[in-house]
């Protein structure tokens, strides 16, 4: 009963031989060593496990993976292009939006994901993207700050 | 032979296995070729006691090329235990923070400096390392006096260099690692009567120094223990009772056998699965779970517990205080006013946002285990007990994991994995699922605090008597000056499984003490911060209470009344720092709703060490705090958890967090002291009394309930 499905993962295609029903998030981590996108409840409730599919953020546990068929997922892995972080990681990095780092590449994705949609967000603008997404450090003020800080220096 | 250079990422990086798979031996054989470091540690401890690194520890290696290594059991969870032990060492040795890499909570290559928490790692191992580095850097010294031919007074010491001024020549660490009797010199060494560099004199530490593997975790290279995986390994899942206590009668396990690639493991109550992947043994799983039978046994639903702690409460704990009793009976009985009240505290969970997690791996009778623990050296015993091992055949692992917070000193997630790993005879990873972790983790102990308290004619308190029963005894004593006082803590046949969390019970006890404080100055009519300022000696509370008051403009606001609006403050101290909140409320009463509109808080934990990580420390206590104080609430019933997910248990998200004012208070002249957890006690009692000064209705219990 296993598919073969094919989806593009950080620009490169990829085809997997699998249950179609299981998690993306499960795909990535375990057969295509992908550990940057994490497991936080399994439930699509705390934003853990987000990724970009067609530059869209996604909940990855309870996403079937034959959905990411024909999809272009981005993972954090695939964020800092050639080595060279990506300005929402700088900002991360300068601003301490990182406490114990686990919530992290969600944080990331999303903001960058905010960012494409809305490069000039208010702060209620960030505070409504970012509240699907659990920091259990409840670092909350300097994320925001991260947050603010990409925006900035994103602009053109 | 493993290189040196290759054990620095030790601590996080494992997949190569190059690190990992270094036996101690090996290790010091590699060291070998450097410095080898033995360090013994003499210094004081205040709680524990296992904080030490044994004679012949080593804790600190320095290469042929100058890299410097320290060894410390500490883990890193995101509480910056990495950053500012960096920072210590390379203040004593000299160097730039970026020159000392650290090795943490590798059982087998690190020393055991105990447990991480309660605010340990600041006042116990920092002075450690800094007594061990600053020892190595005389050490360094002599041998550079002597190989120069020349008196040590003339030496000094900059960037990991050791010059002579007058003859204009220096000597490197490295240059001195590659020096044969170098190692026999150190190895001689013990720490201890060095000098350590004064607070004015800090070049690194005092700095907002970060977190050496920041860029790792923002491009998900980091590796946490729930992402650990080694050649061959099966994901493993365990089967739990659908009910608290309830005892496995019937199982068939052939379905589940029958699939695929599965094997599954039946020992007593304990059964459990390993697959090639997670979704199949969670499938395996299933099948096991509708074979199950069990039996239930009774258990006690939330709705009743604070009746169930007050009937099961055991007693006096140990010390006998009758005189004291007697005393408290008496004033109480003269005073001119009388209060009295109970106080409620929920359960509450870490919800640590990685779940328990463990990769097991069984080679040659020996045992390897990765997982997420702040207690390296108590897992390993646990884990050698479950196996009937010698400890020196465990070996535990905590690559820097995903949250604490006081919720992961066991080892739960280590043996299940062992044992799986054991009977497929392959390494075995295992992470608890959400629910798993809501129901089966342990979970902050519910309080259940009675207060009486008298005043005399004058309105000064004069009378205390204050009981927790079941939570604890963190910060059980008054800070106030009462002529007659006395305080217990009544442990009970509690109905979860209970453990540490952020500050122990120093919360509860706190949000008790505090509101009930108001509530006397109210009796007394008078203003709750003079209230308090009148029976307050101790000067550093007052200092942090005075600067919050007139930070927040506590006196023009506490007159200020707005329908619906209320202010509120509170103030405490424990583990040797001090803090005070304000808080700034707003009640929707029609909602039932609380916003919390503003908060300045004060924090005082000596000389600062890291501002920024004392900052995000301070931040995350508040915002933590909040969680606790308003929505966070665990409930159960008939033996099963009823708020098992984020959906039914809400932890602060953005849209709960409040302009916050923080003060980080500086106080050089005072020893250091830890910052993760104090800055937590203050903000629910302070929330507490805002809601009292919206609404005249007093609150009494964690969560807070706005009024009706």
């Amino acid at each position: 009963m296993d598919a073969t499905i094919t989806f593009k993962v950080n620009g490169a295609e990829k085809t997997v031989a699998t249950d179609p029903e299981r998690p993306l998030l499960d795909v990535l981590r375990e057969d295509l060593g992908l550990t940057g996108t994490k497991y936080g409840c399994g439930q699509g409730q705390c934003g853990a496990c987000t990724v970009l599919i067609d530059g869209a953020p996604a909940r990855t546990c309870t996403l079937p993976v034959r959905r990411a068929a024909g999809k272009s997922v981005t993972t954090i892995e695939g964020v800092a292009a050639g080595g060279a972080l990506h300005p929402v990681q700088e900002a991360f990095i300068a601003e301490g939006g990182i406490q114990c780092g686990f919530c992290t590449p969600a944080m990331v994705l999303t903001t960058i994901a905010l960012l494409a949609k809305n490069p000039n967000p208010t702060d209620a603008e960030i505070i409504a993207g970012l509240d699907g997404t659990i920091c259990r450090c409840c670092n909350h003020v300097k994320i925001v700050n991260a947050v603010r800080r990409a925006a900035r220096e994103m602009k053109p | 032979m493993t290189r040196a250079a290759e054990l620095d990422t030790t601590g996080d990086r494992t997949r190569s296995g190059t690190a990992a798979a270094v036996s101690r031996r090996t290790f010091v054989k590699a060291l070998g070729a450097g410095l080898l470091i033995t360090v013994t540690s003499d210094i004081a401890r205040a709680a524990g006691g296992r904080e030490r690194g044994g004679a012949l520890t080593t804790r600190l290696h320095i290469a042929e090329d100058g890299a410097i290594t320290l060894m410390t059991g500490k883990i890193e969870m995101g509480q910056g235990a990495r950053a500012e032990i960096s920072q210590a060492a390379a203040e004593e040795l000299r160097v730039p923070f970026e020159r000392v890499r650290l090795i943490m909570g590798d059982t087998e290559l690190c020393p055991d400096d105990g447990v991480t928490a309660g605010s340990r790692t600041t006042p116990s191992t920092i002075p450690t390392v800094r007594t061990a580095c600053a020892t190595a850097r005389e050490v360094l010294v002599d041998l550079a006096a002597k190989k120069l031919g020349v008196d040590r007074a003339g030496l000094a010491v900059k960037d990991g260099a050791i010059a002579h001024a007058a003859t204009n020549r220096t000597v490197t660490y490295g240059d001195l690692a590659k020096a044969g009797e170098v190692v026999k010199a150190f190895a001689d060494n013990v720490p201890g009567n060095v000098a350590l560099t004064p607070v004015k004199e800090w070049k690194v530490m005092g700095a907002s120094a970060p977190r050496p593997n920041l860029r790792d975790l923002a491009t998900g290279a980091h590796l946490f223990p729930s992402d650990i995986t080694r050649p061959g390994m099966l994901r493993g899942k365990v089967l739990r009772p659908p009910s608290y206590g309830a005892r496995l009668v019937a199982i068939d396990l052939t379905k589940a056998q029958a699939l695929d690639g599965v094997t599954v493991v039946r020992d007593g109550d304990f059964v459990g699965c390993a697959a090639p992947t997670r979704f199949r043994a969670e499938q395996a799983l299933e099948l096991l779970a509708e074979s199950a039978r069990w039996e239930p046994a009774p258990h006690v639903s939330s709705s009743e517990l604070f009746s169930h702690l007050r009937e099961r409460a055991q007693g006096r704990r140990g010390r006998s205080d009758g005189r004291r009793e007697a005393e408290v009976a008496e004033a109480l009985a003269r005073a001119h006013t009388k209060l009295d009240a109970e106080f409620h505290v929920a359960y509450v969970q870490h919800a640590p946002m990685e779940t328990r997690a463990a990769v097991a791996e069984w080679t040659d009778g020996k045992l390897t285990v990765w997982t997420g623990s702040q207690a390296p050296f108590g897992v390993r015993s646990e884990v050698a007990r479950a196996f009937g091992l010698p400890a020196e055949r465990v070996r535990i692992i905590i690559p820097d994991m995903g949250c604490g917070y006081g919720g992961k000193h066991t080892g739960e997630a280590s043996i299940e994995a062992a044992r799986l790993a054991r009977a497929a005879g392959r390494p075995v990873a295992l992470q608890w699922t959400r629910r798993e972790e809501f129901t089966w983790a342990y979970f902050r102990p519910a309080a259940l605090i009675d207060i009486r308290a008298g005043l005399d004619d004058k309105g000064r308190l004069a009378a205390w008597d204050f009981t927790n029963i079941n939570s604890g005894a963190a910060a059980i004593a008054t800070p106030y000056d009462i002529p007659a006082a006395r305080t217990e803590y009544v442990s009970c046949d509690a109905p979860l499984r209970q453990g540490s969390y952020r500050t122990l019970a120093a919360t509860a006890n706190n949000f008790a003490r505090e509101c009930f404080m108001d509530e006397l100055a109210a009796a007394a009519s008078a203003d709750p911060l003079a209230f308090r300022l009148g029976c307050l000696s101790n000067g550093r509370i007052r200092d942090v209470l005075e600067l919050a008051a007139t930070r927040f403009g506590w006196g023009v606001r506490a007159k200020n009344k707005e329908p619906g609006v209320g202010v509120g403050l509170a103030c405490g101290t424990e583990k040797g720092s001090v803090v005070a909140a304000c808080a700034e409320i707003e009640v929707d009463r029609a909602a039932r709703a609380i916003k919390v509109r503003r908060v300045t808080e004060v924090f005082e934990c000596g000389a600062i060490q890291n501002p920024a990580n004392l900052l995000s420390q301070v931040q995350s206590c508040i915002v933590m705090g909040l969680g606790a104080a308003l929505t966070e609430e665990i409930r159960f019933e008939n033996g099963r958890m009823l708020t098992a997910s984020f959906a039914d248990y809400r932890v602060p998200r953005f849209k709960d967090v409040p302009p916050l004012d923080i003060v980080l208070h500086n106080r050089p002249d005072l020893d250091s002291v830890g910052g993760g957890e104090t800055p937590i006690i203050a903000i629910a009692p302070a929330i507490a009394n805002a809601v009292f000064d919206a609404t005249g209705v007093r609150v009494r219990a964690m969560p807070i309930r706005p009024p009706a």
